[in-house]
């Protein structure tokens, strides 16, 4: 594929450069030619004592322009540099990536080929295995869920045995595969049920008795029924959640964006977005699975609840 | 005071002077602070004016336009009118490069840390402030090149070809890399778009290196050196082969730094070629002021001014080798985007350019003050060993921190994931930054030690200007 919307550019640059590079050992070469006195000065003064001895060049240094002018057109008769001229070599970067992206890949996929047919809680048992997935985990996914697995505001924590989307093998590795967009609608999508910002501090009440945190009774009370209208479509009459659309339980202790009032009232006014991009094309199916064995094994023997 | 024509130019000159190392030690406490958060990261409380991301352009402005701008127009406004043997000209439009200089510093010292920025790296300020400087910088095209066509010599002094060039190039530079779309009065967006920004913007990025970081310097140098030591420019034929070869390869290098990216592959090996043959051309410039000191190599021992200016030599050329050899693709692979990169430019940028100044700087204030030398020529020395400590120490420590950090993220296990993790890499490099942030300490104690020299130097100085010599041929 040609750089060029037509020739003339390509002809511009080949010549520019051409000219360029011949240019600067043209300028050598005729000055080198021009007269020159050693130890005398040029006759001029400036500024009572400025002067210029008319010294030749020094031989050496003209030497190291001529080489670099030399390798510069030896270079360019090899790679590409010359507008749409490939080069000798017929060498590109995209080449050279995709080479070294074969190599590996080939290197590796007998390693990984053998744990893709393996069960995902067999590997999440295999210690090389895991070993392989924890470093995978820190080149990936500790710049969102922390190096300790432990996620941060917005960024699930994937040590503590809660999942918003499942934690069973297949969804696991669906999740990472495919990747995860949540969505939460301002007012649930229903700000008249919720009764505005005043409704949302009722809901946000109940929400904390919910999981046993200090709220007032009463608001909590008005709350539960605005509850029913607005949330427990998606959070499930029981607010429960519903991990198929991934809302979360809101009668545990795990707050994904956090649990106090003001927050829940953010929460609920704002709405939340959130997305876990997906993995499947950049790290293909075998890293993928190594990565769901090493998420279920961070789990395994943790802090359950 | 009376302005004659009879009379230099010295106020401007002296403006730009002291500004010069006020500047300096903002600019370069800037930067040691950016280096101590990076060392302490919670040093701010998370105060976002005072970010490192916010702070960063700061640092970078302010020494490259504040600190390197202020010496290179007290230098060029000095070395112009002495070689011309003529008044500065128009002097409303010369103060009025000195006072819209300021006003522009000022502007970068407010807007940056409010997070008002344009975006493209060594050109972050917003479009007001981008007119104002073209508007200054015209004015500076013109008192330079006025002062040049009405020299009572007939040749004109090599200093003066850098600065020039340095003088037009960056105007071009400036205008082209800031073509931008105001949305309003403090948001603007890139004319160019993708790859093409991408170029345009290192076409620009490195040519201030090229221009505003080398070329002028090189002016100063080309002034200073020879007039400290006492003795003729070394070779007049390799000045010119050095320069015209120097403006001209320059324009052409800076796809080096978008090596391996979407820039097309043609693209990258122009940059990296033009690059390798900036070698001779940059080292014709250390070569010319160094071998200026032949025959006089024991003014070395007692002159710390000529110490400063030979030692700004030594890093010119070890920055210049070492450029080459960074803008080849494969040594690129390893050392893009580390700290070597940062050891790289600071050898430049405190080695060179900052001691170069420094050095002319020293030579210039008590002749801008009407003393016979500095208030004390020890400490002059001591300003010099303080700093050169300061540069090993800053360049070392990015220099190792630079290659294992380069070394550490290509490093791959059997199975082919990444043996380090990122943040294993910035463990590691904590030591390295901590001894930079020593090694720019010291760099920053010197401008202190320096503008208390000055301030004493400046006490009860005469600052009437001197008569205008005639050409040397006069005398004959």
């Amino acid at each position: 594929m040609s750089d060029f919307v037509n020739e003339f550019w390509n002809w511009f640059v080949i010549l520019t450069v051409l000219v360029g590079i011949i240019g600067c050992w043209v300028l050598l070469f005729v000055q080198s030619k021009a007269p020159n006195t050693l130890g005398q000065t040029t006759g001029h003064v400036w500024d009572e004592t400025l002067e210029e001895y008319n010294n030749p060049m020094p031989k050496w240094w003209s030497w190291l322009f001529v080489i670099t002018v030399v390798f510069s057109l030896g270079y360019l008769a090899l790679y590409p540099g010359l507008g749409n001229y490939p080069g000798a070599f017929g060498w590109t970067s995209a080449g050279q990536h995709k080479a070294e992206v074969e190599k590996v890949d080939a290197a590796i996929k007998p390693l990984f080929d053998k744990y893709l047919k393996m069960d995902l809680k067999a590997v999440a048992a295999d210690k090389e295995a895991m070993e392989m997935g924890k470093r995978l985990y820190l080149t990936y996914c500790m710049q969102c869920h922390g190096s300790d697995a432990r996620g941060s505001k917005g960024f699930p924590n994937l040590a503590d045995g809660d999942w918003l989307y499942g934690g069973e093998p297949e969804q696991l590795i669906e999740t990472i595969s495919n990747g995860r967009m949540g969505m939460m609608p301002a007012y649930g999508g229903n700000p008249d049920a919720v009764g505005g910002a005043a409704g949302a501090k009722e809901v946000a009440h109940y929400v904390r008795s919910l999981s046993g945190l200090a709220n007032d009774s009463l608001l909590a009370a008005k709350g539960k029924e605005k509850f029913a209208n607005a949330c427990a479509a998606c959070h499930g009459p029981d607010a429960k959640g519903m991990q198929a659309m991934g809302a979360p339980n809101l009668t545990d202790k795990v707050w994904l964006y956090g649990g106090s009032e003001a927050t829940i009232v953010e929460t609920i006014t704002k709405g939340r977005q959130n997305k876990m991009p997906a993995w499947k094309e950049f790290l293909g199916e075998g890293k993928v699975h190594v990565l769901a064995a090493y998420v279920l094994s961070l789990s395994a023997g943790g802090d359950k609840k | 005071m009376l302005e004659t024509q009879s009379n230099y130019n010295y106020k401007v000159v002296r403006q730009f002077a002291v500004m010069a190392v006020i500047w300096g030690i903002v600019g370069m406490a800037m930067g040691v602070f950016i280096a101590a958060q990076l060392v302490w990261p919670d040093l701010t409380y998370g105060i976002e004016f005072l970010s490192y991301g916010r702070l960063r352009p700061l640092h970078t402005n302010a020494v490259i336009f504040a600190f390197g701008g202020c010496a290179l127009f007290a230098t060029s406004y000095w070395c112009v009118q002495r070689t011309c043997h003529a008044r500065l000209f128009c002097g409303p439009l010369a103060a009025f490069t000195f006072w819209g200089w300021q006003v522009v510093i000022l502007a970068a010292a407010i807007t940056l840390p409010l997070g008002m920025t344009s975006g493209k790296e060594y050109a972050e300020l917003e479009w007001p402030i981008d007119l104002l400087i073209t508007a200054v910088w015209v004015s500076y095209a013109v008192v330079f090149f006025g002062t040049i066509a009405k020299r009572t010599v007939s040749h004109i002094y090599v200093a003066n070809w850098f600065f020039g060039g340095f003088i037009l190039a960056v105007a071009l530079l400036h205008v082209v890399n800031s073509c931008e779309i105001p949305v309003t009065l403090f948001k603007s967006y890139s004319c160019y778009a993708g790859a093409q920004d991408a170029m345009v913007q290192w076409w620009y990025g490195h040519n201030a290196v090229g221009f505003f970081l080398t070329a002028g310097f090189l002016g100063m140098m080309y002034y200073f050196v020879p007039k400290q030591a006492g003795r003729p420019v070394y070779s007049y034929r390799l000045s010119v082969v050095h320069f015209w070869a120097l403006i001209f390869t320059y324009m052409w290098a800076g796809p080096h730094h978008l090596h391996y990216t979407a820039l097309p592959d043609w693209t990258q090996s122009v940059g990296m070629l033009f690059s390798l043959i900036l070698l001779a051309p940059s080292w014709g410039g250390m070569i010319n002021g160094i071998m200026t000191l032949q025959g006089a190599w024991h003014k070395l021992r007692d002159d710390p001014i000529l110490k400063f200016l030979i030692t700004s030599l030594s890093f010119y050329g070890m920055s210049t080798f070492e450029g080459p050899m960074m803008a080849i693709k494969t040594v690129n692979a390893l050392s893009h985007y580390t700290d070597w990169t940062v050891g790289h430019v600071h050898s430049g940028a405190l080695g060179w350019v900052a001691m170069v100044s420094i050095g002319s700087i020293y030579y210039l204030l008590p002749r801008l003050f009407g003393k016979p030398e500095m208030h004390s020529v020890k400490l002059i020395t001591v300003h010099f060993w303080v700093a050169t400590i300061g540069v090993v120490l800053y360049i070392s420590s990015m220099w190792i921190a630079g290659v294992m950090q380069g070394l550490m993220w290509r490093a791959v296990n059997p199975d082919g994931t990444l043996t380090y993790s990122f943040v294993e890499a910035v463990k590691g490099s904590y030591p390295f930054w901590t001894i930079r942030f020593v090694g720019g300490l010291l760099f920053l104690s010197g401008m202190v030690i320096m503008a208390y020299n000055m301030f004493k130097t400046m006490a009860g100085g005469n600052t009437a200007d001197a008569p205008v010599l005639a050409p040397a041929g006069y005398h004959a």
